[in-house]
Parts: structure tokens; C-alpha cells; sequence
């Protein structure tokens, strides 16, 4: 039993409690969606649901066979070969113009830098509606609509607000005057920021880009009015599947989503630890 | 680096200046590349949309000469002939390249029924030869359709033709003009409500995050370095997990016969399932639960920074738990508080992609209805106005957030 | 990093060699799709070794529209209903097509007369099915309603109804319902008072529907117990009774037929191979395959193939049960019904 201090009422204890029993229940709700679709996906049955036999736990009511499906379907195929395509172009993209930009908006004599700021990030506040609606008028002109080409520029668009903010966090760890002191030796700013600044900010840059590829890899309502049937990727192909037919081949996909996502968080996390470690600070 | 003393001569001066200006020219080429990149690839998209919702030259490109001849109508009668024939002539022309359906999609627009009308006449014009349009073109289009001879037909057709419009923004907020010029409600009353739904529906969205998110953010904020980190794993890993994949999710947990349902009747609570998928209330809380960690992440941020003594202090000085996170606490939260607030607002009510999967008929917003007129509809331009008035909406969220929060404070993870 | 990303992105271009299409053919999917493909679209690959992206779409002339004025068309060839067809040809969306060049039917009758009139009404298209809209009763909670006006009876009939999401076929149930005689429903639907008065017939019911969004969805929600009863295209649920054994009854009472037809889209730089595979999809054999889902074929040449007892479950063995549905009125007042319609949904 825990001891708490003496002044403590009975209720300040019973709120104690209280207070750790809501928040494991508001995990428990972050949690279980997710952890719900994972054994679903092994159902042996068309269904979305658990059958009787899965809850016997009766080896023949899960199986491999929406995998199996995945693997087999052209069309996911291509989907997982876009979303891959699409998301690393756009994270490059994204990566080396934002962590540029970031840069210079660090730098304490940027004019106009609020503005700036604001207009950078801007395709983070926006709804997504509003920025398809707008691509596709304006990329028609270009002839951008069903290529390629305009979704990359459109998906590294997006990522761009996050690379920024993940790269001016790392910044602002960063002791400007070795970037004045690399000047004053006589290399050329661009020189400096290769040759010193990079390495130092490494892990907020690989993170930024992380976080463009996941954007651009989830991303689905650009992906519904800028691509053409070639370009579908994974969401696109899931957000068709749920409108349309509802089988567990889209549970089978989603789990492995999961397991992708846990294993950039798990990245993102050390990455963040190495930060800390080298800029010395929490 | 020089300092600004006191002492500076001229010389100094203009150096330090000119060293200020080369600076601010370095930083300046660094941001220009994605500068230019962002307006192309972002801003000069939402700049045509903006100009898209005032700006229709579809009609004014088909027919000009007619548009240009029916300056002269009084508008009380049947146009002369001349317009007719005129109009006769382009008809014939649309029907022969094949775009008359795209005039009689505009004027159907401002007058529904006239989409036939245009269709069969421009079949009916289509065989006759020039010399007998621009003789008979004015008796030929009357005897096609007797709509011709109704001068609401020929208000129509004005009104579509006009290049710049603000009819879009009228009828994007239930308004039309009248034939007199003046301005009414229209027949149909449906974006000024669907707007405040989708404002409610964010509300309460943003009221329920607050209410699961604090104390959650609370607890962690306070709880031990490894304990806090551990439970991170759980906020992080949904916010990183597809937007698709929660949606999904959601389906299999609320569908007629889903887990849900079936824990429910299992447990004997309910006999029948429960309607759950395809409502507002699927809607909420499945946004609820995505975007729960944008609430939960900037108050953690700032709750992390808060000395927990203080608390402390005061009960220990007599005052109740609540008083003293009402006096001491929630003031320190706060900017925390505001930056999930708007930044889980400003998300909710821009929101396409659940509504859209969870919503039925019940749990649509504003973007469902803007994808609505953009994919089946065809009437880009309305849903162009549509899409105006929710941006102005967000950025003045965001202006407002800029301001009380500033956008510096924005962390990830 | 960039090493490796650069890895990855290799890595992910070469491990799935696809190669490029010849043709996108897009159509709706589920077990009409499924038709489709297995008497039109594999045949026509195996003869030719032409590569076909078989696409779904959920209808409408919006996803055309956009590809044209983009200036981008993405599809080749497409399965659009009549109710579209109308408004897509005429705004010049569809290539006009050759009917001259369509083979003759299998038995020598020539492709003009092998053909039902409707098939060939429009310059735009080459009939593929004649299809209809129904309702589908589950009869595992016995036989429910046997006509539409007994659909809108909810107190003889309980339970929730499924209906499609658009005012469409919707509106004209509502005023038979009502005791508009078939003939004149869509006279009745082009004024205020018949509109006002299909809507308040839908009111009755509004609380017990389910509105979904594509086809493909109306077994599903009647197999998994969302609704009692369903609108549906009359094949889906013909599949369900006959490859899953499902307890669906199908009435007849009032169903809106239509057909769909084979389109070319507008620019598309594969029109030699489109139209090859038209002429190819609508010879006797591949239209009398759509039996698999209860379409009745277009070609009398392909309708002499079906056995019997399959003609009793087509629409073509039901049309004085049924009403045609007007293309015409719908491209009239097909906006300015669906924005009545939302609003109508949102009170």
C-alpha cells in the first residue's frame, strides 16, 4: 500500500486513484482499436468480425488466406510499390528544401520571418479537401493531374511543415556560434552548413523526413483526386475496400501497417534519445 | 562581430549595415528554394481555388455573341430576332462540336429542366443549313422548344453567362438573387446548417479530448521518466498508426454484428444490436480516438515543465485538490491546453476521410459536401466557394492560434 | 540516410516488375465485375496479350469530366449506365463510336438487327446488359414485403430498409408507393408538389433506412443484419442466393431497369485497342456470360443461348412489372434533385 502524506484526505486519495484508473482506461481506448483488427485479420472467414471458433480459439478458424490474397492481388501489389515510391520521392524532396528553409529560419536576421513561418507550415492547417480541390484546378494547367509527378510535388508539400518543425527543434539545441565560427575561418555558408551544421542536426533531419514519408504514405484524400488508376497507393486501395467491399484482406493490410508504424516509432524514438544524448540537453 | 556602441563612425555604420543585409540575404537564399517550391506546389493551387469560386467563363466562352447581342434586351419580353437567330447560329455550332451539353449543364444550374431543352434544340438545329438559320434561325428556335419564347429562359442564360460572380458565395450560404436584382433565401436551406454541424460536431470533438486527454497528459506529465516513457509507447503508437487503419478498425468495432455488438449481447446488456457504424455518433467518437494524441502530446510537453510542489503546497496548506488545480495548475497548463485545443479543432473541422467512411448520412461535414460537388456533382465551382469559406474559417483559427499560442510551439512526439 | 532510402526506393521498383497497360477498362466491380472478367476481360487477354488494368468506379460522369478537362484521360474504355449516358456524350466526354463495325451475332444475324433497339440508341455506347434495381427481402425473418408500397409500410413491416444514397430511383418508389401510376411518375416528379410529395412518402420512412453508397454494399448489409430489406441491382443479389446460398428473395413489384453500355473515353490514346475490345465484349458469347449475374444480354442472338430457367430470374422476363429509367429527366433535374436531397437528409 502505498503511502501518502498525512494531510491527505480520504478523497484526495480516492482522486489519486481515480486519476490512474481514467488514464489506464484512456490508454486501454488509444489501444484497442488497433490491437482488435491484428487477430481479426487471421479470421478464416470472409467476415469482419470474430467468429465462435476463433473465440474457442480453434486453430481452423484462423488462417494466412487474406495475406495470402494480398500477395496474390496485382492491385495491392502496385499500391504497396507506389506508396513506397511516392512516399520516399516526396520525403527527399521535403527533406532537403525544409531542412534548408529551416536553417535560414533559424538564423536570427531572417526577414519577414514570422510570415514566412506561418506560410511554410501552412499546408499542415489547411484541410486536406481544400488542397485537392486546389491541386487539381491548378496542376490540370500543368497536365500534372494522373502523373506521377504531381503527386510526389503534392505529397512533399505536405511533408514539408513537418521537416521544418522536427529540424527547428533540433536548431534550436544548436550553438549558432559554431556556425559563426565556421564563417569566420573563411568557409562559405554553404560549405559550413555541410560541413557542420548537418552532422549536428542529423537526427532531427532523418526524423523530418521520416515524418514526410509517413505522411505521404497515409495520405489518401490528394491521392483520391490527383491520381489516376496507375498511382493507386495503399490507402487509396484501402478506402475503395471500405466503401466497397468490406473483407478482411483490408485487416490483413492494416496489421501490417501497424507493425510498420511501430517500427518507425521505435526509430523515431532512439533517434530522439541520440539527440538528447549529443546536444546534451533534454 | 562588431557591436553597436555608442562611438560608431559613418564608415562603421555602413559596413555594419551592409554586413546586416548580406545576412539577411544568406538566410533568405536558404528558405528560397522551398519558398518557391510552396508556392508553386501549394499556395498558387488554393490562390486558383479562391479564384475559381468567383470566376465561371464557361458559358461567357461558348456563346459570346449571344451574351454580346442580349446587352441590348430589355428583359421584359422575348429577345428580337436578331439575338435568336444569333443564338440559333451557336446552337448549331455546339451541337456540331459537341459542347452543347456543357452549356445546358450551366443553365440547368439556374434553372433545372432547361438541361433538355438545350439538348433537343441543339439536335433539332443541328442538320439545318446556314443560309435557313440566319433566315428563319428566330421561328425554328421557338418552334424547338417553347421555353425560348419564356424570358426567364433568356435571364438565365445572362446570368450564367457572366465571367465574374459572387452567385457561388450566395448559394454557398442559402442565398440567391433575384430576378430584380435583389437578394433571397433560397427554395433549399442546407450549407448555412451544414456548416454549423460540422462546427458543433468539431466542438464537441475538441470537448471530449480535453476530457480524456488532460488527466491522461496529467498523469504522465507527473508519473516517473520510465513509467511516462512506457505509456508514451501508448499515445505514440495510434498517432503513427494510418489514419485508414483506425478508421478501419473503428468499422470492425461498431458494425451491426461487430465486437461491440457482440460484446454487448453477449454480456446480456442489450438484445438487439445496436446502430452505431454509420452515425454521427460513429463519426465523433472515432475522430475522437484519432486525434486524441494531438490533444494529449503539446499538453504533455507543457505539463512536463510544471513544478508539481506547488499543488503540493496548497493542499497541503488546507486548499482542496480541485481548488488548487483550478488556482494553480490549470493557469500553468494552459498554453498547453489552447495549442491541443485549436490544433484538434482546426484538424476536426476540416476532416473528409472518417465522415466520409463512418459518417452514413447522419455524420457529414463540410468537407464531405465540398468532395460531394467536386467528384458527383460536377459543379466545381460551388464547391470552390464552399471550400473558401471553411479556409478563411481555418486561417482565421489559425491567426487566432499564431497569436495566443505562436506557432514555434508546435512539437511532434 | 539518403543511402539508404535510395536502397529502399530501388529495392521497391525492382522487386514487383509490373508491367505497363495496354488498356484501363473500368467497370463496378463486385460480382458484376467479377462477370465481367471472367467472360470478357480474360478471353479478350488470353486472344490478344493485350495488359488490361481492370478499374472499379462507383458511376456518374464526374471521374470522365475530370479526366477530359484535365486533359488527362487515365481510362480507356468504360461501363457507364444510361442514366449517365445521356449527359457524358452530350457534353463530349465519350468518343462516338462505330456501330457499322460491330461483329454479327454468332447465329449471322447482322449486328444492327442482332441488337435490342436500346442497345444501340445512343451514338456513344454499345449496350452491354439490361439490369435492374429492385428491392432484396432477407425471408429468414419470414417473406416480408411484396411491393413497394408495402417497402414504405413500416408498421405492417418492420425493420430497417437499405437505400442507395441519391435521390435516383428513391424518388420514384416513393410516389408508385404513393399511388402515382408507373406512367406517370416521372411527369409528377418534374414538378414541386410531386417532389414535395415523393419526399414526404420517404419521411414515413426515414427513421428505419440505411443509405450506403455503392451497390456492392446492399448484400452485405442485408447478409449482416443492417437491414431487413434492400434496394439493390438486381444481380448482386441473384450472386448472393446462388454462390453463397443466401435466403434473399428478390421482388419485382415496381424495379427501374436500365441498361449499361461499353464507352470509349474522349482522347485516349489506346482507341484502336478500345474499340477492339468492345467489339470483342459485345459478340454473342461474352454478353451471354452476364447470365452468371442475372443481366439480360442485348444481343437477341445471346438471349436464345441462356437455359430457361435463367431467364425467369432476368429482368428481361419482368418489364411489364417494371419502369424504364428516364436518362433524360434525370440529366434535367439530377442536380437540383440531389441538392433537394441533401437538404431533405439533413433535417
Amino acid at each position: 500500500m502505498k503511502r501518502f502524506p498525512e494531510y491527505y484526505t480520504i478523497w484526495n486519495i480516492a482522486g489519486h486513484y481515480g486519476l490512474r484508473i481514467f488514464a489506464l482506461l484512456v490508454l486501454i481506448f488509444l489501444m484497442l482499436p488497433i490491437l482488435v483488427i491484428m487477430p481479426l485479420s487471421f479470421n478464416s472467414e470472409p467476415f469482419f468480425t470474430f467468429t465462435e471458433g476463433m473465440l474457442a480459439l480453434d486453430a481452423e478458424a484462423y488462417s494466412l488466406r487474406w495475406y495470402q490474397e494480398v500477395v496474390d492481388d496485382d492491385k495491392w501489389r502496385l499500391a504497396i510499390r507506389n506508396s513506397f515510391v511516392v512516399g520516399i520521392a516526396a520525403a527527399l524532396i521535403a527533406t532537403v528544401l525544409g531542412t534548408l528553409a529551416a536553417v535560414g529560419l533559424a538564423s536570427p536576421w531572417m526577414p519577414y520571418k514570422r510570415f514566412i513561418t506561418a506560410l511554410l507550415l501552412s499546408p499542415m492547417i489547411v484541410p486536406l479537401i481544400i488542397i485537392a480541390a486546389g491541386m487539381f484546378f491548378f496542376y490540370t494547367r500543368f497536365n500534372l493531374v494522373g502523373t506521377f509527378a504531381g503527386l510526389i510535388i503534392a505529397h512533399a508539400a505536405l511533408g514539408v511543415p513537418f521537416v521544418i518543425i522536427t529540424v527547428t527543434a533540433t536548431l534550436s539545441g544548436f550553438d549558432r556560434s559554431l556556425f559563426v565560427a565556421g564563417l569566420s575561418l573563411g568557409a562559405g555558408p554553404f560549405k559550413v552548413f555541410w560541413d557542420v551544421v548537418i552532422p549536428l542536426i542529423r537526427p532531427g533531419v532523418i526524423s523530418g523526413g521520416l515524418f514526410a514519408f509517413v505522411t505521404s504514405f497515409d495520405e489518401v484524400v490528394l491521392v483520391l483526386f490527383l491520381a489516376g488508376p496507375e498511382q493507386r497507393t495503399i490507402p487509396r486501395q484501402m478506402f475503395s475496400g471500405l466503401r466497397e467491399q468490406i473483407n478482411p484482406t483490408i485487416l490483413a493490410v492494416a496489421t501490417l501497417l501497424v507493425v510498420l508504424s511501430a517500427a518507425l516509432l521505435f526509430t523515431l524514438e532512439a533517434l530522439r534519445r541520440r539527440s538528447v544524448r549529443l546536444s546534451g540537453s533534454a | 562581430m562588431s557591436d553597436t556602441a555608442a562611438g560608431l563612425n559613418p564608415a562603421d555604420a555602413r559596413n555594419a549595415a551592409r554586413d546586416v543585409r548580406r545576412r539577411k540575404l544568406q538566410a533568405f537564399l536558404f528558405v528560397t528554394p522551398l519558398l518557391v517550391f510552396i508556392i508553386f506546389a501549394f499556395v498558387a493551387p488554393i490562390a486558383t481555388m479562391l479564384y475559381r469560386s468567383v470566376h465561371n467563363p464557361t458559358v461567357a466562352n461558348l456563346v459570346p455573341e449571344t451574351l454580346a447581342a442580349l446587352d441590348d434586351w430589355s428583359g421584359n419580353a422575348v429577345p428580337d430576332d436578331a439575338v435568336l437567330i444569333q443564338f440559333a447560329t451557336d446552337m448549331k455550332r455546339m451541337a456540331n462540336d459537341r459542347t452543347s451539353g456543357q452549356l445546358a449543364d450551366e443553365i440547368n444550374r439556374a434553372l433545372p429542366g432547361m438541361s433538355s431543352v438545350v439538348k433537343s434544340t441543339a439536335r433539332s438545329l443541328r442538320r439545318v443549313d446556314d443560309a435557313e438559320i440566319s433566315a428563319n434561325g428566330a421561328t425554328l428556335l421557338l418552334e424547338a422548344n417553347d421555353r425560348w419564347s419564356d424570358p426567364t429562359t433568356w435571364h438565365a442564360l445572362k446570368a450564367a453567362g457572366q465571367v465574374y460572380s459572387s452567385s457561388y458565395y450566395l448559394t454557398s450560404v442559402d442565398l440567391e438573387r433575384t430576378a430584380d436584382g435583389g437578394i433571397a433565401q433560397r427554395d433549399t436551406q442546407i450549407y448555412v446548417k451544414l456548416y454549423t454541424k460540422t462546427l458543433r460536431m468539431a466542438l464537441t470533438i475538441t470537448v471530449l479530448t480535453i476530457v480524456l486527454g488532460y488527466p491522461l497528459a496529467f498523469f504522465m506529465a507527473h508519473a516517473s521518466d520510465g513509467l511516462a516513457n512506457f505509456l508514451m509507447v501508448f499515445v505514440l503508437l495510434p498517432f503513427w498508426t494510418s489514419l485508414l487503419v483506425r478508421t478501419t478498425a473503428w468499422i470492425a468495432l461498431l458494425q451491426t454484428n461487430g465486437v461491440v455488438n457482440s460484446s454487448l449481447m453477449a454480456l446480456g446488456i442489450t438484445d438487439e444490436p445496436i446502430e452505431m457504424l454509420y452515425t454521427q455518433f460513429s463519426t465523433i467518437i472515432a475522430m475522437t480516438h484519432i486525434l486524441l494524441p494531438f490533444m494529449v502530446l503539446p499538453l504533455y510537453a507543457v505539463m512536463r515543465g510544471i513544478d508539481s510542489s506547488y499543488m503540493r503546497a496548497a493542499i497541503s496548506m488546507g486548499s482542496r485538490p480541485l481548488g488548487a488545480w483550478y488556482k494553480i495548475y490549470l493557469p500553468m497548463s494552459l498554453p498547453g491546453l489552447s495549442a491541443g485545443a485549436l490544433l484538434v479543432f482546426i484538424i476536426s473541422v476540416g476532416y473528409y476521410i472518417t465522415p466520409a467512411l463512418v459518417g452514413g448520412t447522419d455524420g457529414q461535414m463540410i468537407s464531405n459536401i465540398i468532395a460531394f460537388h467536386m467528384q458527383q456533382s460536377n459543379n466545381w465551382e460551388l464547391a470552390a466557394a464552399l471550400g473558401s469559406l471553411l479556409l478563411i474559417l481555418i486561417l482565421l483559427l489559425y491567426w487566432l492560434f499564431d497569436r495566443f499560442v505562436g506557432t514555434d510551439n508546435l512539437k511532434l512526439g | 540516410m539518403k543511402m539508404h532510402l535510395t536502397l529502399l526506393a530501388t529495392l521497391a521498383l525492382t522487386a514487383s516488375p509490373l508491367v505497363a497497360q495496354d488498356l484501363t477498362v473500368t467497370s463496378f466491380g463486385g460480382a458484376y465485375g467479377a462477370a465481367q472478367k471472367e467472360h470478357m476481360i480474360d478471353p479478350f487477354v488470353a486472344e490478344t496479350g493485350t495488359n488490361i488494368l481492370f478499374e472499379d468506379y462507383g458511376g456518374g460522369v464526374a471521374e470522365m469530366k475530370a479526366q477530359v478537362e484535365a486533359g488527362n484521360v487515365q481510362w480507356d474504355v468504360v461501363d457507364v449506365e444510361v442514366i449517365d449516358l445521356e449527359r457524358a456524350c452530350a457534353e463530349g466526354y465519350l468518343e462516338v463510336i462505330d456501330q457499322s463495325t460491330l461483329p454479327d451475332g454468332d447465329d449471322g444475324t447482322p449486328a444492327a438487327e442482332d441488337f435490342i433497339p436500346e442497345a444501340l440508341a445512343n451514338e456513344c455506347g454499345v449496350g452491354n446488359i439490361v439490369w435492374s434495381i429492385v428491392f432484396a427481402v432477407n425471408t429468414e425473418n419470414g417473406p416480408g414485403p411484396q411491393t413497394i408500397a408495402e417497402f414504405f409500410d413500416k408498421d405492417a413491416f418492420p425493420g430497417k430498409r437499405g437505400l442507395r444514397k441519391r435521390p435516383q430511383v428513391n424518388m420514384e418508389w416513393a410516389l408508385i408507393a404513393d399511388g402515382v401510376a408507373p406512367e406517370d411518375v416521372y411527369e409528377t416528379l418534374s414538378t414541386d408538389e410531386g417532389q414535395a410529395r415523393a419526399f414526404a412518402k420517404l419521411d414515413t420512412i426515414k427513421d428505419d433506412i440505411v443509405w450506403y453508397d455503392s451497390w456492392s454494399q446492399a448484400p452485405v448489409l442485408l447478409n449482416d443484419g443492417g437491414a431487413q430489406m434492400v434496394q439493390s441491382a438486381n444481380g448482386r443479389i441473384y450472386a448472393a442466393i446462388k454462390d453463397d446460398g443466401a435466403p434473399f428473395s428478390i421482388v419485382w413489384d415496381s424495379h427501374v431497369y436500365d441498361l449499361d453500355v461499353w464507352a470509349i473515353m474522349k482522347g485516349t490514346p489506346h482507341k484502336e485497342k478500345a474499340m477492339e475490345f468492345i467489339q470483342f465484349a459485345t459478340r454473342t458469347v461474352p454478353l451471354s456470360g452476364m447470365q452468371d449475374v442475372a443481366y439480360g444480354p442485348t444481343r437477341r442472338s445471346a438471349q436464345a443461348l441462356l437455359p430457361e430457367d435463367v431467364k425467369q430470374d432476368l429482368p428481361t422476363a419482368h418489364l411489364d412489372e417494371g419502369l424504364k429509367a428516364d436518362g433524360i429527366f434525370w440529366a434535367d433535374y439530377g442536380e437540383s434533385l440531389g441538392e433537394k436531397f441533401n437538404e431533405w437528409l439533413l433535417q
